[in-house]
C-alpha cells in the first residue's frame, strides 16, 4: 500500500544522505521525495511517497526514527490529510492542438505559464492521480518534457507535525 | 566542568581532542599515524593522561577498543589518518555496529579546502561510514570539537549502543590556531532521545503472560551484556525456574555451570536449547533480535509460544518474529520493574506444569548433551576448549575469531560471568580474534586472556604479534590448527560433496618459529597427552605471549547444527544422525 511520510529532519549536512541512503540500503522503495527548509531554518521538513505492507512501513518508520537527525516523523495514512504535487509540461502547441491543450489545462485548473509559437508550459497542482489524468488527457499533444515535484502532504485539520 | 573563575584555557583543535577525550575518562586510544592528524599526534605526545597504542594495521585498533568496549562497557577510541588509514579502519567500525558495541573513531581528513578535489589521501569517509555506524559527524570549526566529541561519546554510548565516526579535516587541528576550551558535562539532543524505562502497562501484561505459561523458556542476548543486567536476569531466571537460553552474543549472561541453563540456541545452538524454545508456550526475549542465525526458518518459528521482546531498539521488536507483548526500554530498569512485579504479586508459575516442562528439557538434554568422540586418537577442538576452560577455571576472557573454532569455544567453554566471552558475532569478522585479546588484555593485565582462533583467521591479523611484543601484552593464543578453513570445509562436505573450493590451506608458516621471530613463545601440540603440559606451561608463563599451535583433527564439524529451511528443532546432531 502507498504511503506518505513526513518527517522533520535536522537541517544540517549529510542528514538527508543519511536518510536516502537507509532506503537503499534496507531495500524500501523511495516513490517521490520532497524537501526544503521549513519556517525555522534549523529544520528540514521532508515528505516522501513509499509502498510496502504493513511490516515494511512498520520497519521504515522505526528506522527512520532511529537516525539521530530525525527530530519527528508520522505516516500521513493514519489520518485525514492532503498532498499536493507540482508538474511542469512543456507540450508541441501548434495549429489545431493549441486549443485543444488550453482546453485540456482549462478543465484541470491549470495555467498556462510559457508561451512559444509552438509550445505551452503547463502548470498544474493536485493530488498524484489528477496529474497522471491530465497527462493521459493529453493523448494526441506530443509531450516534450514532465517535471514533477513530488508529493508535499500534510495532515488535515488542528493536527500538526511541528516540534 | 571546570570551576567558573578558572580563565578559559586556550588550546589548539589538536589539544582540544586529546583533552576532550582525557575529560570523558579515556585511558588509551588505538591508532596509526598518518600525514592528516599528525597535529594531534604531536598534541597527545606532549601530554601524558591519554595513552595512545600503536597498532600495525588500522583494522587491528578499531578491534582493540571494540573488545574494551565489550570487555568493560565503556565506548573504546581510535585514531587513524585519512584515506587508507580511514578504509582500514571500516571492517572494525562495520564489526562493533553490528553488534552494538560502543566506539569513537577518529578519523583524519585532507584540508577542508582540498575536500572534494581528489587530494592525497582523501576519502569521503563520511559517505563510507555512513551505513555501519551508529552515526558520524565532520569537524568544521575547531571550536566545536569538545561539543562534538561529548555527542559522539553520547550517542554512542545511549540508547542501543554503536560506533560514531568524527572525520577531522587537518585544518581543523592547527597548533597555531588556538580557541577558549570548555568540554561540556551533558549533552541534550532534540532528535534524540533514547527510551529509558519500559512502558508500565505493558511490563505488567508481561508479568501475567508469564505467570500463566506452562512452557516457558526464557532467550537471553547480548543487550543483557551490554546493558549491564545479568544480575536482575539471573535473579528474575531463578525466581521463576525458568530455563535460560543465550545467544551467541548473550553468552555469560547466565552462569552456564547453572543447571537452569540449557545452552546457546540457533544455527550450532545445543539439542535441548532448540527443543524447548521450539516446544515452548511462551518465549520471554530479553536483550536479543531474533537473527536468521537463531530463528532458522521463520515461518516455521516457535508455532505455539507467546513472544515477549524487551529491547531498547523499537526497530529490534517484530522486524523478524513478530512480539505479541512488546516492551521498549533498557533491559535492566524493565527486568528491575519485573522483579517488584513480582515479589508484590507473590505468585509462581504452576508447579506441575513446570515440574513437567523441566522434566521434558532434562529428556532432551540426554539425547545430545554436546557429546563427541572423545576416545578419538586424533585431538579433538572441542577437548581443547574444554582443557583451555578447566585451566582458567572458566574466569578467562575468552575472544574468539571467526568459524568451527568460535562455535566450539561458544558450546564447550562454559561462560559464567558476562562479558567475558568476546567475539564478533553479527559480522563474523575473522581476524578479530587476536586484536581483541590485545585490547582486553591491555586493559585487564592480571587477567587470563585467550585467543582462540585457527590457522585461517590468525593470519588475517598476525601482524600484530609486533603490537603485543611491543606492549608486553601476555596473551595465550589457542590456535586450533585443522589446515582447513573449517566452517567453510564443514559446508561443503554438507553441501557440496566435499569439493574443497579453496578451504585447504597450503603452505602454512611454522608458527612456532613464526611466534619466536617475533620475541614470543611458540608451543606446538600434535598430540592429545601433550596439550595439558603444554597449557600449564603456557599459563604459567604470566606475562609472556605464548602461541600454542595445536593440531587437531582436520575432519571434526560443529554440530548441533541446524537443517537449513527447516524449524529450530529441525537439526544435524552428527554426520549420521539428524531429528
Amino acid at each position: 500500500m502507498r504511503h506518505i511520510i513526513s518527517v522533520l529532519l535536522e537541517n544540517e549536512s549529510g542528514a538527508l544522505a543519511r536518510l536516502v541512503g537507509l532506503f537503499a540500503q534496507r531495500g524500501y522503495n523511495i516513490d517521490s521525495l520532497t524537501v526544503a527548509p521549513t519556517e525555522d531554518a534549523t529544520l528540514s521538513r521532508l515528505t516522501l511517497v513509499t509502498h510496502g505492507n504493513d511490516q515494511v512501513i512498520e520497519q521504515i518508520t522505526k528506522q527512520l526514527h532511529k537516525l539521530i537527525e530525525v527530530v519527528k516523523l508520522t505516516d500521513l495514512n493514519d489520518a485525514p490529510h492532503l498532498e499536493r504535487e507540482l508538474m511542469l509540461v512543456k507540450v508541441k502547441a501548434s495549429g489545431a492542438q493549441r486549443d485543444e491543450v488550453k482546453r485540456c489545462a482549462d478543465i484541470f485548473r491549470g495555467q498556462i505559464i510559457d508561451v512559444t509559437a509552438s509550445t505551452y508550459t503547463v502548470q498544474l497542482v493536485g493530488t498524484s492521480d489528477k496529474l497522471d489524468a491530465f497527462i493521459q488527457a493529453l493523448a494526441g499533444t506530443p509531450i516534450l518534457e514532465v517535471v514533477r515535484s513530488g508529493v508535499s502532504g500534510i495532515a488535515r485539520g488542528e493536527k500538526t507535525l511541528a516540534l | 566542568m571546570t570551576s567558573q573563575t578558572k580563565q578559559t584555557e586556550m588550546l589548539s583543535g589538536a589539544a582540544m581532542v586529546i583533552r576532550a577525550l582525557a575529560d570523558e575518562g579515556v585511558e588509551y586510544l588505538y591508532g596509526y599515524p598518518g600525514g592528516a592528524v599528525l597535529h594531534i599526534y604531536d598534541a597527545l605526545f606532549q601530554q601524558s593522561k591519554v595513552k595512545h597504542v600503536l597498532v600495525r594495521h588500522e583494522q587491528a585498533a578499531t578491534h582493540m577498543a571494540d573488545a574494551y568496549a565489550r570487555a568493560s562497557g565503556k565506548a573504546g577510541v581510535v585514531l587513524v589518518t585519512s584515506g587508507p588509514g580511514a578504509t582500514n579502519a571500516v571492517t572494525g567500525i562495520a564489526t562493533a555496529y553490528m553488534d552494538s558495541i560502543p566506539m569513537v573513531v577518529l578519523t583524519g581528513q585532507v584540508m577542508s579546502h582540498l575536500i572534494g578535489d581528489d587530494a592525497f589521501q582523501e576519502t569521503d569517509m563520511l559517505g563510507i561510514s555512513r551505513p555501519i555506524c551508529k552515526h558520524n559527524m565532520s569537524v568544521r570549526r575547531p571550536e566545536d570539537i569538545p561539543a562534538i566529541i561529548k555527542k559522539a561519546f553520547y550517542i554512542a554510548q545511549s540508547g542501543r549502543p554503536g560506533p560514531v565516526v568524527i572525520d577531522i579535516p587537518k585544518d581543523m587541528t592547527i597548533p597555531s590556531q588556538t580557541f577558549p576550551y570548555h568540554y561540556p558535562s551533558e549533552v541534550k539532543l532534540r532528535s534524540y532521545q533514547p527510551k529509558l524505562k519500559g512502558h508500565s502497562g505493558q511490563i505488567k501484561k508481561a508479568i501475567s503472560a508469564l505467570l500463566t505459561a506452562k512452557k516457558p523458556i526464557l532467550y537471553a542476548g547480548g543487550g543483557v551484556i551490554m546493558g549491564g543486567a545479568s544480575d536482575e536476569l539471573t535473579e528474575l531466571a531463578q525466581v521463576l525456574n525458568l530455563p535460560v537460553t543465550n545467544t551467541l552474543m548473550g553468552l555469560g549472561c547466565y552462569p552456564a555451570s547453572d543447571k537452569q541453563f540449557i545452552g546457546m540456541l540457533g544455527m550450532h545452538g545445543s539439542y535441548e536449547a532448540n527443543q524447548t524454545m521450539h516446544h515452548a508456550d511462551l518465549i520471554l526475549a530479553v536483550g536479543a533480535r531474533f537473527d536468521d542465525r537463531v530463528t532458522n526458518n521463520t515461518k516455521k518459528f516457535c508455532p505455539d509460544a507467546t513472544i515477549i521482546h524487551i529491547d531498547i531498539d523499537p526497530a529490534s521488536i517484530s522486524k523478524t518474529i513478530n512480539a505479541h507483548i512488546p516492551i521498549v526500554g533498557l533491559v535492566k530498569p524493565v527486568l528491575i520493574e519485573m522483579l517488584e512485579l513480582l515479589q508484590q504479586k507473590k505468585k509462581k508459575l504452576d508447579s506441575a506444569a513446570m515440574k513437567k516442562w523441566w522434566q521434558q528439557i532434562d529428556e532432551w538434554r540426554a539425547v545430545h548433551g554436546g557429546r563427541y568422540d572423545s576416545e578419538a586418537p586424533l585431538l579433538k577442538p572441542q577437548y581443547v576448549i574444554e582443557q583451555v576452560s578447566k585451566i582458567t577455571k572458566g574466569n578467562a576472557f575468552v575472544c574468539s575469531d571467526v568459524g568451527q573454532h568460535q562455535m566450539f569455544a561458544a558450546q564447550y567453554y562454559g561462560f559464567n560471568k558476562p562479558n567475558r566471552w568476546i567475539n564478533s558475532g553479527g559480522l563474523g569478522t575473522m581476524g578479530f580474534g587476536l586484536p581483541a585479546a590485545m585490547g582486553v588484555k591491555l586493559n585487564y593485565p592480571d587477567a587470563d586472556v585467550v585467543c582462540v582462533t585457527g590457522e585461517g583467521s590468525i593470519q588475517m591479523n598476525i601482524q600484530e604479534l609486533s603490537t603485543c611484543k611491543q606492549y608486553g601484552l601476555g596473551v595465550k593464543i589457542i590456535n586450533l590448527n585443522n589446515g582447513y578453513l573449517g566452517m567453510v570445509k564443514q559446508w561443503q562436505d554438507m553441501n557440496y560433496e566435499s569439493r574443497y573450493a579453496s578451504s585447504y590451506m597450503d603452505s602454512l608458516p611454522d608458527f612456532v618459529k613464526l611466534a619466536e621471530a617475533y620475541g614470543h613463545v611458540g608451543i606446538r601440540v600434535t598430540e592429545p597427552e601433550q596439550l595439558m603440559p603444554a597449557l600449564e606451561r603456557a599459563f604459567a608463563l604470566k606475562d609472556q605471549l605464548v602461541f600454542l599451535d595445536i593440531h587437531i583433527d582436520p575432519k571434526e564439524h560443529v554440530y548441533p547444527m541446524q537443517i537449513p529451511g527447516g524449524a529450530m528443532n529441525e537439526m544435524f546432531l552428527s554426520k549420521t544422525e539428524r531429528t
